[in-house]
C-alpha cells in the first residue's frame, strides 16, 4: 500500500460530462471525476440518483449519449474485453447460475481469467464457508453475496466494482465484503469503486466520495477534506426563536426554542463570527457525519 | 490492542484512534517498545480504509509517541514524553469533570467529594497493605 492517499499517474477511470437520457428523464447530467489508482472511490446516492446507470456506462454496458468514459485509458464500449478482464464486478442482483454449484461456479469463471489464483479462490471459500457442492440457487442472500464477491477478487483485478454490494446483506456478509475493499486496496496499487447507500460504511472505508443526486455530482472529492469543510455547530439563542436566522452558509437547521443545530460548509472562525451578531453562543462544535452531510444537502428535513 | 470505533457526528475516525492509543499508553497498557499492529492488519480488524490508519500512526509518531523502525513495524516510543505526561493529565481532568459533575447532579459539595476521594484513597492504599508498611 502506498502512503499517500493517491499514488499518482493516470487515474483509472475518467469520465467527462457524462450526460444520459432515458426517453426525456436526465439519468445524469454532465457528470465528470476521476478514480486515481489505489483509491477507494465511494458513489453515493439516494435510489433512483444515477448510481448504477453510472456503472454501466464504466462496465460499457451502456454507451455515452454525450461525454467521454475511460477506464484503465479505454473506451469501454470499445474494448470491452481489455476493460472487462481487468475489472473484478460485484452487483447488487449478483447475477450468478442458479444451476451450477459452487464448484462449478468457480472452474467455470476460472476459465475466463488467466490470472485466476486458485489457492487464492480456495481460500476464499473456506473462509466465507461456501459448500464445494452446494448449488447456487440453493444459497441464502448473504452466501450468494459471498460466492459473487468470491469469483470477482480471486483473479486479483487491478479494479474491483461493486455496485451496491451489501444491500440487503446481514452484518456478518457486510463484514466479508468491507474486508475484500481493505484488502484489496491494501494490496499494492489495486483500486475499488463501489455504490452504495449505506453512508456509515463509505464513510469508513472510502478515500473518496461522489455524490449523486437526480443526476448531479453535488460534490465530489477526498473524504477527509469534504469533512473538514463541514461543520455541525449547535447554538445556544438568548432568547427563543420561531424560526432560525438565515445564516450564510447553512445548508440545514433544526431544532426549537434557544438550541438549533446547524450544518454549515464554511470556517468554524467566519461562522463564529456570524454567530455573534445574532446574540448566540455556540455550545457545540462537531464533524459531521457522512450521513448527516447528505441529508443536509439532498434537502430532508428529519434525520 | 482493544479500539472502539464509534461512528455518527463527532470525532473523526483517525482522531479516535489517536485518543485511544494515546489512552492505552498513558494507562500503561501499551508499554515502551510494544509493538503496535501493522497498518494493514489493524484496517482489517477495525474495517476502515488504511489511509485512515496510516494517518493516525503518522500524527502519533510525530508527537513522539510512537516511532517507526524501518521494516520492522511500529512501536511505543520510549520516554515519557512532557506530551504523553501532558496527555495524563488530560484524562484525569476528563475523569474528574464527570465526577463533579455527577456529585453536582447528586448534591454533594466539593468538600464532600474530596472527603470520598480520600477516604477511597486510604481504602485502595490499606487493599495493598502500604498503611501498614508506614506504621
Amino acid at each position: 500500500m502506498d502512503e499517500n492517499m493517491a499514488a499518482g499517474g493516470e487515474p483509472v477511470v475518467e469520465v467527462r460530462k457524462l450526460t444520459r437520457k432515458f426517453r426525456r428523464k436526465v439519468a445524469l447530467d454532465e457528470v465528470s471525476f476521476e478514480v486515481p489508482r489505489g483509491s477507494v472511490f465511494g458513489l453515493v446516492g439516494e435510489n433512483g440518483a444515477g448510481k448504477t446507470t453510472l456503472v454501466k456506462h464504466l462496465l460499457g454496458v451502456l454507451k455515452a449519449q454525450s461525454g467521454d468514459v475511460r477506464v484503465f485509458g479505454k473506451d469501454p464500449v470499445d474494448d470491452p474485453v481489455g476493460v472487462l478482464s481487468q475489472i473484478g464486478y460485484l452487483s447488487e442482483d449478483r447475477d450468478l447460475p442458479g444451476w451450477m454449484r459452487v464448484g462449478q461456479l468457480m472452474r467455470y469463471t476460472q476459465a475466463f481469467y488467466p490470472d485466476w489464483d486458485e489457492a487464492y479462490a480456495e481460500h476464499l471459500r473456506k473462509r466465507f464457508e461456501l459448500p464445494l457442492d452446494a448449488r447456487i440457487k440453493h444459497l441464502s442472500r448473504g452466501e450468494k453475496a459471498k460466492a459473487g464477491l468470491l469469483v470477482a477478487i480471486a483473479y486479483r483485478p487491478a479494479m474491483l466494482l461493486l455496485d451496491e454490494p451489501s444491500s440487503g446483506l446481514d452484518a456478518g456478509a457486510r463484514r466479508d465484503i468491507l474486508g475484500a475493499i481493505i484488502r484489496t486496496v491494501a494490496d499494492e496499487g489495486r483500486t475499488v469503486f463501489f455504490s452504495s447507500h449505506l453512508l456509515e460504511e463509505v464513510e469508513r472505508v472510502a478515500d473518496i466520495v461522489c455524490m449523486l443526486h437526480e443526476g448531479k455530482v453535488v460534490f465530489c472529492g477526498p473524504l477527509a477534506e469534504i469533512k473538514a469543510r463541514h461543520r455541525r455547530v449547535v447554538l445556544r439563542f438568548d432568547t427563543p426563536q420561531e424560526t432560525p436566522p438565515a445564516i450564510p452558509g447553512v445548508l440545514h437547521c433544526e431544532g426549537q426554542g434557544r438550541e438549533w443545530a446547524f450544518v454549515c460548509d464554511r470556517p468554524i472562525q467566519e461562522f463564529a463570527e456570524e454567530v455573534a451578531r445574532h446574540n448566540a453562543t455556540i455550545v457545540d462544535d462537531e464533524e459531521p457525519s457522512l450521513e448527516r452531510l447528505f441529508l443536509a444537502r439532498v434537502g430532508h428535513k428529519d434525520l | 490492542m482493544d479500539i472502539k470505533l464509534t461512528q455518527g457526528d463527532g470525532v473523526p475516525i483517525y482522531q479516535q484512534i489517536i485518543n485511544q492509543i494515546k489512552y492505552l499508553i498513558a494507562a500503561g497498557r501499551l508499554s515502551p517498545d510494544d509493538e503496535l499492529p501493522p497498518v494493514r492488519v489493524l484496517a482489517q480488524r477495525l474495517l476502515i480504509n488504511p489511509n485512515t490508519v496510516v494517518r493516525a500512526y503518522r500524527e502519533l509518531e510525530t508527537q513522539g509517541l510512537i516511532y517507526k523502525r524501518r521494516g520492522a513495524g511500529t512501536f511505543v516510543a520510549k520516554a515519557v514524553s512532557p506530551l504523553a505526561r501532558r496527555e495524563q493529565k488530560r484524562i484525569l481532568r476528563e475523569r474528574a469533570d464527570a465526577l463533579l459533575v455527577e456529585a453536582r447532579h447528586l448534591k454533594f459539595t466539593l468538600d464532600d467529594v474530596l472527603d470520598v476521594v480520600r477516604e477511597r484513597d486510604q481504602v485502595l492504599r490499606e487493599e495493598r497493605g502500604e498503611i501498614g508498611n508506614d506504621g
